[in-house]
This record gives C-alpha cells, structure tokens and sequence, in this order.
C-alpha cells in the first residue's frame, strides 16, 4: 500500500528538473559531485542509526517480555569508543574531502579545466564579464566588447568566465544554479567568480538574498551558446543605440523589478569601477582614491571638513532623526582614471602534489584516462603555464 | 492643529499607520479584538483581576512564571503559524501569472514576522518556561537564586512579544528577513517603523533573556540539594546549564549589534552603512556570532528532555551518562567557532570557509555519540510508549536526517548550491521542528501532570503527534526537492508551473500541522475536563528518576519540605530503591520570597519606552526611561521582600499529601 502511494511522487520526481543535481557546467558538476559523495558518506552513519532506532523500539517494548532487561547496565567502555569513533571517522573522511574541494572550488580560483576531460589551454582566454546587483535587476557588462546588457547573460560555451561581481545598493547575491555557486553581491565590494558553461542552452539566473520588494522579479536569463553564436549576440548588442553612461546608470539604478532585456551597444570604460568605488555621482570622492590619501598619511584635520551635503545615497534618503545632516566625501580634484583596486585571485593550476601526499609515488592503480570524480582523484593539469 | 505640535506629541504616529487598507489585517483586528474583549469581559465577570494580579502577574514562585512562559509560547505558537499558513498559500497560489494574495509590503513583514517570532516568541519562552519549571524542582531547591529577577524576566519577555504583535495594527514590521541585514536594515532603506520594532522587541526581550541565563545559572551552581555533585545532576539541568552559559555569553553579542544598527538608524552613525566605513558584513559576522549559539541555546535543553524521557520510559539508567554531559559541554563550546557557516558565499577565502566548515562537522561527533547513547539507553530497557517516548522516536528518526543535511550544507562548495535555498528551509525547520519542538512536545506531555497534577489525554495527544509528525514531513520533503532544483527562499511569486505541485504538497502539510497544533489544544482543554479521570495522585505518574518527582504534583509553593539528600545520578529512583520514607512529622517554617508587582511595571515601562522610540515620541521614551530608573531605584528600598510560610502550613499541605498518597495506594 505504502509503495503504491508513494507512486505518484515518484512521477512527480521524474518529471522535474533538478537542476543542481544535472547542472551544465563543470564548476556546478563538481559541487554536485560533492554533495553526493558527502550524503553517501554521511548515510553509512545514518541509515544504522535509523534502522536501530526501530529495531529496538520495536525490540524491547514492554509487551515483549522475551526480550532482556537490564535496568542498571549504562556503561560499556568498547560501546563508548564505537559510538564516538564511529562518527569522528565518517569526519575525518568528510573533513579532507571538504579541505581539498572548497580549495579546489573556491570561486576565486581561476579555472584548471574546461570539462573532467579537457584541460584549460592557451588558447581559452576567460570571457570577462562585470556583474552589477541593481534594485530588482541584473546588469552585465563586457569590457572585452564594450557592451552591456541588462537581465540577460550571454556566453560561449567551453570558455571560461571570469565574473567581477558588485551591487549597487543593498546585498544580493548571484546565482546561476546550471552553471556554479553562487556569490555574494555587494555594494562598494567585489566578489569574483570563475566558471565555465559545457552545454549550450538557456538557464535561470537570480538573486539568492533577499533584497527588498522587488526580489521575487529580480532574474535573468543565462544563454550559453556556441561561440559564433556569441560573437552574433555581441554584433547584436554594438548594434543597439541604447547607451549606458553614468548619467543613464544613475537612471537606471532606480528601483523597478521584472525589468525586459535591454542591450546597450556603447557602455562608459569606467562605468564598473565607478559603481564599484561608489562614485558614480559626479562630484563624489571614490573610495579608491580615498583610500589612496589614507595611505599617504590623510588629509590632517582639513580632511574632516571635505564633506558636501548629500541629497541621496542612491535614491534613499540618508540622515537619521537625531543625526547631523547627510554628508558625503566630496572629490578633491577631477581624476582621470579610478584606480582599479586590486583583489585576491587565487590560480590555477597549481601543483597538485602536496594534495596527494608530497614524494610520494602515485598509486599504480591510477585510471589510465582521467577520472570524472576529479576530487578524490586530482589529475595534474597538463598544462603549467 | 500645528502640525509641529503634532509631530511633538504624536511622533512619526499618524491616522495612517494605522492599517486600514489592509483587509487581512483589519480581519485580524477584528478577530484579536473580539477575543480580547470576551477575554477581559470573562476575567471581569469572575472577578478574576486581582486573583490573576496577586497569584500569577506578581508572583516569582518559579513554577508559575514557568507555566506563564509556556502560555506565552503557545499563545504566540498561533501567530507564527498563521504567519506559516500565509506564506504557504501565497507560494502554493502565485503561479501562472497570479501575485497570491499577498502584496509584496505585507508578504515580505510575514516571513520576517513569523522567523522572529517563531525563535524568540515561540521556541525561547517554551525552553525557558520548561528549564524555569523543571530545574529547580530537579535539583531540590525551594525556587530559584533570583525569584523577583524572574519574574522581571518574564515580563520583559512578554514586553518585547507585545512590540512585536503590536506592528501587527499599529504600522508595520520589518520587511527584511528576520536576521534584518543591513544595508537593507539601514535608514536609506528600510525609512519606516517596521525595523524598529525589530530592534527594539528584541531588545526589551533581550534583557529577560540575559537575566533569565544568569538566574538559572546561578540557580544551578550554587542551589543545588546536598550530594548532588556537577556529575550527579540530571541531564536535563546539565543541558540547562550550558543553554544558560550560551545565553549569557551570546546574548549580549545581539544586544550590541542591535544598539549598534540602531545608532546607525537613529543617529547617523556609520557601522553597517555602505560608505563613510561602515561595512554591512561586520552586522552579518555579529549578528551570526549571537545566532548559531542561539541554535544550540534551543537545541540543548531538549536533548536533555529526551535522555529525562528516554531513561525514565525505557525503565533504565541513562546509558553513557559522562560520555552524554562531556558531549554537551563539547557542543556548548564548539557552537562558538562555526557562525561563519551560515555565510560562506561571502567571499572568504578558501581556508577559512575549510576551518568553518570543519568545526561545523566536529560537532555532529558528539551530537552523534548522543544519538547512540539515547539508542543504548533503549537497548536491553522496557519501552513504555506514552507519549513523551513517542515524541522522542519521532525525533531520533527526524532529527537525524535534518542533522545529515546540516552536515552537508556546512561543505562549503555544496554551500555554494544550496545556500538560502528552499533546501536550507527545509534542513533548519528539519531540526528546529524535529529536534526542539518535538522535544518540547515530550516534555510538556512528561511534566504536565508534574505542574497540574493530571496526565494530559493520551487520545489527543495521540492525534496530535501523528498530525504534526505527518504534517512536518509533508510540508518539508518538498522543500528540500525544490531546494535541489534551485528555488531560493523568499520568494513571492513563481513563473515555472512544474514547481507548484510541490508548493501544493507542501501546503496540505502545513494543513496537517494546523490540525495538529488544534488537536494540541483540544487535547489540553480534553485534559482539564476529564482531570479527576486523569489525576495522578502519586506526584510520580511515570515511574521516574529524578528528583521533581519526588514531591506532589503539583507541588507546594515550597517545593520540599525537607530538602532530599542525594546520593545517586537518578536520585529520585535511589529513594525508592532504598525504601525511602517520606518524612511526617518535624515540620518547620519556611522562608519564601514575596511577591512583587516592581517586575511587571518596570517591563511595562520599558515597552512604553520602546514604543516611544520605535515612534520616534521622544516625550514618552524620556519619560518612561526616567520613571524606570525611578521604579528600579525604589525597589530596592522594598524590605518586604520575604516571609514564613508558618509550620502549621507546612503541616497542613504535607498531611493532604500524605492522604493523597494513601488514596493512590488504595485505587
């Protein structure tokens, strides 16, 4: 009976799409990977526990005065070293799985592969794109082609994308689930992420954070294509006269959500790291060259002074009811360029001998191809540029 | 009139906070008030005001602040869960093109609402109320070190409960997510009330909560009866103790980072803003640093419930007793070195998400060595199951999936996956549900007829925990499915139709938990009038082993005449084994605290105070704030604070005993 009701959910199973556990991308397959090497490992405790939960509930209830009874018997030094060892092992195991593959897949990390098969060659230079969170939509910059678009992701597939990622107002965060992770989205921070798109297709992207009113209309479409039909969405995107400067920026960080694709085909060079450094306003200091006199010992006490009323942060009000009038940090003199704030990247591939064990010789059982579970097996990258 | 003159008196306060637009809401009011008032006429009718003012509103007996802690949880149980119903209607009906029925306005204060209040309205008193009832009665003591700071306690908490409620009809509550984030939570973004209810419901809350983990454990340090050495306490008081040490040293955590967000709201400081240094990621550090021991600070207390009900329905010793209290003192410890686990997609670096990571997994070893020691308990014992013993299955096969999904999450790149998805909700609600409630559930069953003197009927309660148990799994195995389809949280409308199923499923089981939390109720209302059926005259119904036992149910105000000495771990079951006899005669006086009214009104006038602030009437904070110095200053020239109950009281209250258990012999 049982088994016969539980009919219908699994066609209900059959028919969804799970994308987390069939992602597109190889990032996103080795986290999936990851989930289900660490449930497996996690069932060899759990399903015992389970079975002996009912076992002896059912085993030494009252009415079964077969079973034994022994009301004092409460200690059992080889019991006690099983039932804390037992779980400390299943740790262990999970734990150096966690090191190797939150190192292995920290978002920072430039990409070592393409796919479990394909190796990153010269020849794949990253895809660069710029992310900014806006109230309740998705800007995408590419500083490589000059064109922005707006709740639309497009890339080639097999070639890595590097993601500069910031917001504009409040934390968002970023999320392809067919394509990897997700990140944080910022304001006045920069998160970065690396991956790659294996299977052409369209995929859902939104903001896993909460973000205020609009957050249920703040998604986008990620198009992973083959590269002629990249290079033909970019033409598309150069060709639209739609332009983003900062004046239309300021625009369009305005809230509104479920926000229609829009392409620009000219984008302001310094755009992304004006909204990175806050200073898309004219007149306002960055943060990086704030920063910059800081480190060259401040402005003195006349520092203190080189404030401008501020009528918004953003579109909001600031102040506060008992608080002194809104300020912000005005600019000294007209910059030419903000300076790009240099971030942690970490790079790949690196050596992947201490992960192994250093000196020691690799097991002679080694697949002769390449193993998929990359993380258990980490195969050296062919290349060491 | 002047609308400056208004602004003085009256604030940010307005004919138009007031939510008239709001049919839901005003449907509410309507409902609440009408309750209210029957209520009020009911209490005037029986002239019940001053019996309610003298014997339970002023009181610092430890056990009827307890049972008011209990009501309060379940009282706001009701709110929470029709928070709970809201949301899963909207999700189940917002597909296909249709916005549900709630805007985004009201949806996004119900989920903040029903978050905050089912943590700190729901789950905090109903520990607190069973560790106020339960410990001073398990370690022999007449009540607890601080009774009037107790009842304090107790008060602020109601304080902070009744800010909250009140955002229900007078303006608005967050609409940030319960953890209220900044910069979201910020002036520039959140300009209305609605976070200032937040903070300041949390922190008039906050300060009864702080006191209450001091109280008790001093209460537990320095009270205990004769012989009952640290590694001789029950489990239960054990678990409370590291609950109120985790209390006390987190607690204060939040009320910083509260003070803090709201200098930020108030007085234009810069902690948590985007520029002038502030830094948003610092609030969510802090804010999690006080939140994950939050979690052990529920958690822990109901391990202890069920070893109490393990071993007593399983008719023996707790198995592993030390390896059991040197895992909670484990857990209490570690529980400080994971918080980074709930934001690992914040960009830290690698090795510090891996350390994060870890220490998250370490504390399944002991959590894990508990579930063994539960199950050795059970091994080789006589399994009687009524219902504590059920409520306790049902969570060592709940419990420990939730727990497997806890592991999983604290994976780092499988974070990555499945952070603020549907299937964090579903593995949080998996060992809040399956690990507190249940525990609650097992404990309110096992000492209800401890504090009422009858068993609460088993046929309803029979109900009820096959409704919730049921309802529970509905609700939740969907949403991890959808979370493995990477639906995030929070979300108020849906375009992909293949996902509404699930939300439907998950509906019908919320359904099934309403008819679960009814059956709760009826089972109480049940219980009361068939109490002389149920009556336990015995004060030990379940044939048990620690010492609360060992007196009447319900007890005297006094607790014990004499105060047990204490030989065993199981010191109730050594009494019995050792043929104790029940002392008859050699009564003497007992000195017993008063009872005060300073409690209520110094909580009163902080709520006042919060009002005026959330309102920004600062006449009314000004004022409530000097009366509170003023009220508190002068308590403590109250020198009538205690008394003797006489001998022959004692005398009086022991001989009904005595007859009582000479006609539970006989039946």
């Amino acid at each position: 009976m049982k088994l016969l009701a539980l009919l219908p959910f699994a066609a209900l199973l059959g028919g969804c799409d799970f994308v987390v556990l069939a992602p597109a991308g190889d990032i996103a397959v080795q986290q999936r990977d990851l989930v289900l090497i660490s449930t497996v490992l996690m069932l060899l405790i759990v399903l015992p526990v389970m079975a002996l939960t009912v076992f002896f509930a059912w085993r030494y209830r009252q009415s079964n005065t077969a079973a034994t009874y022994e009301p004092d018997w409460d200690h059992s030094t080889q019991l006690e070293l099983v039932i804390w060892s037992a779980p400390l092992l299943i740790i262990v195991c999970l734990g150096a799985l966690t090191w190797m593959g939150t190192h292995l897949l920290d978002p920072y990390r430039t990409l070592g592969r393409i796919a479990a098969d394909r190796p990153i060659e010269g020849k794949d230079a990253p895809l660069n794109v710029e992310v900014v969170a806006l109230d309740w939509k998705w800007l995408f910059i590419y500083p490589d082609y000059g064109v922005a678009s707006l709740n639309e992701l497009a890339a080639p597939i097999d070639r890595p994308i590097r993601f500069r990622i910031t917001a504009s107002s409040v934390m968002n965060s970023f999320y392809i689930p067919a394509l990897a992770g997700q990140i944080y989205a910022m304001p006045g921070m920069e998160t970065k992420l690396h991956a790659v798109a294996n299977k052409e297709g369209s995929f859902r992207g939104f903001s896993a954070n909460y973000s205020g009113a609009g957050f249920s209309g703040m998604h986008f479409e990620f198009k992973s294509t083959s590269a002629a039909d990249f290079d033909k969405w970019v033409a598309n995107a150069k060709a639209s006269t739609n332009m983003l400067g900062r004046s239309d920026y300021l625009q369009l960080e305005k809230p509104s959500s479920n926000d229609p694709v829009r392409l620009y085909g000219t984008v302001d060079r310094d755009l992304y790291k004006a909204i990175l450094n806050m200073c898309v306003e004219s007149g306002k200091m960055c943060m990086s060259e704030m920063t910059d006199i800081d480190a060259k010992g401040g402005l003195g006490r006349e520092g203190l002074n080189n404030t401008l009323p501020l009528a918004y942060d953003k579109y909001a009000r600031r102040g506060a009811p008992l608080g002194s009038e809104p300020v912000f940090v005005a600019g000294i003199c007209a910059i030419d360029e903000i300076k790009d704030t240099p971030t942690r990247e970490v790079n790949a591939p690196f050596d992947m001998t201490p992960l192994r064990g250093v000196g020691l010789k690799r097991p002679p059982f080694s697949p002769a191809h390449p193993s998929s579970t990359s993380l258990l097996l980490g195969q050296r990258p062919k290349s060491d540029s | 009139m002047n609308p400056d003159i208004l602004k003085a008196i009256f604030g940010r306060l307005s004919i138009e906070s007031l939510p008239l637009h709001e049919p839901i809401l005003v449907g509410t009011f309507a409902v609440v008030a009408t309750g209210g008032l029957a209520l009020f006429a009911i209490v005037t009718y029986f002239r019940l005001w001053t019996y309610l003012w003298r014997e339970w509103f002023t009181t610092v007996d430890h056990k009827r602040i307890g049972i008011m802690y209990m009501i309060l949880g379940i009282v706001m149980l009701l709110r929470g869960f029709a928070d709970a119903l809201m949301m899963r209607l909207q999700q189940a009906i917002a597909f296909n093109g249709s916005e549900g029925f709630l805007p985004a306005h009201h949806y996004d204060q119900v989920f903040t609402a029903h978050g905050v209040i089912m943590i700190f309205f729901v789950a905090m008193p109903l520990v607190t109320g069973l560790m106020n009832y339960v410990v001073p009665l398990q370690i022999g003591a007449r009540d607890v070190s601080f009774p009037f700071l107790n009842n304090f306690s107790f008060w602020m908490t109601v304080g902070g409960g009744a800010l909250v409620m009140l955002s229900l009809f007078i303006g608005e509550f967050a609409r940030t997510g319960w953890l209220a984030y900044p910069p979201l939570s910020n002036l520039g973004y959140s300009p209305d009330v609605g976070v200032d209810y937040y903070i300041w419901g949390l922190q008039v809350a906050g300060v009864g909560t702080t006191l209450s983990g001091i109280n008790l454990i001093c209460t537990i340090v320095k009270l205990r009866a004769p012989g009952m050495t640290m590694m001789k306490m029950p489990v239960f008081t054990w678990t409370s103790l590291c609950t109120n040490v985790l209390i006390v040293a987190s607690f204060p955590v939040l009320t910083v980072v509260l003070a803090l967000l709201s200098l930020d709201r108030y007085v234009g400081t810069n902690f948590f803003t985007n520029d002038f240094g502030g830094n948003p990621m610092m609030y969510v550090n802090l804010i999690w640093i006080w939140g994950h021991p939050e979690v052990y600070i529920l958690i822990l207390p109901a391990f202890g419930i069920f070893s109490e009900v393990t071993s007593t329905f399983s008719g023996k010793r707790l198995f592993g007793y030390t390896s059991m209290v040197y895992a909670t003192v484990v857990i209490t410890i570690l529980s400080y070195l994971v918080w980074l686990h709930h934001f690992f997609t914040m960009g830290s670096g690698a090795s510090v998400n891996s350390f994060f990571g870890i220490t998250t997994m370490i504390i399944s070893i002991p959590t894990g060595a508990k579930m063994f020691n539960w199950l050795f308990t059970m091994y080789r014992g006589r399994i009687r199951f009524e219902l504590p013993m059920m409520w306790t299955i049902a969570f060592m096969l709940t419990f420990v999936i939730g727990g497997m999904t806890g592991v999983l999450l604290a994976v780092p790149p499988a974070d990555f996956v499945l952070h603020n998805s549907l299937f964090l909700v579903a593995h949080f609600h998996n060992v809040i549900i399956g690990g507190v409630l249940f525990g609650l559930f097992a404990g309110i069953n096992y000492w209800f007829p401890k504090a009422f003197g009858f068993k609460l009927d088993p046929f309803w309660g029979k109900l009820s925990f096959w409704f919730w148990v049921s309802g529970f799994y509905l609700a939740f195995m969907p949403l991890y499915v959808l979370g493995l389809m990477g639906v995030t949280r929070r979300l108020r409308v849906f375009d992909d139709p293949s996902l509404q199923i699930w939300f439907i499923l998950a509906g019908i089981g919320a359904f099934l938990v309403l008819l679960g939390i009814m059956s709760m109720l009826m089972q109480f209302a049940v219980s009361i009038l068939k109490r002389e059926q149920l009556r336990d005259l015995t004060g030990d119904p379940w044939n048990a082993r620690t010492l609360e036992w060992a007196t009447s149910s319900p007890p005297p105000d006094y607790n014990f005449a004499f105060t047990p000495v204490v030989h065993d771990t199981d010191a109730w079951w050594d009494m019995k084994r050792r043929g104790y006899q029940r002392p008859l005669t050699g009564f003497k006086p007992i000195h017993m605290p008063s009872n005060t009214g300073t409690g209520i009104i110094l909580a009163g006038l902080a709520t006042a105070m919060g009002f005026g602030l959330i309102w920004y009437i600062w006449w009314l904070a000004a004022v409530s704030f000097i009366a509170l110095l003023t009220v508190a200053i002068g308590h403590t020239f109250n020198y009538h604070r205690d008394f003797h109950i006489p001998a022959d009281q004692v005398v009086r209250a022991e001989d009904a005993r005595t007859q009582m258990l000479a006609a539970g012999a006989k039946s």
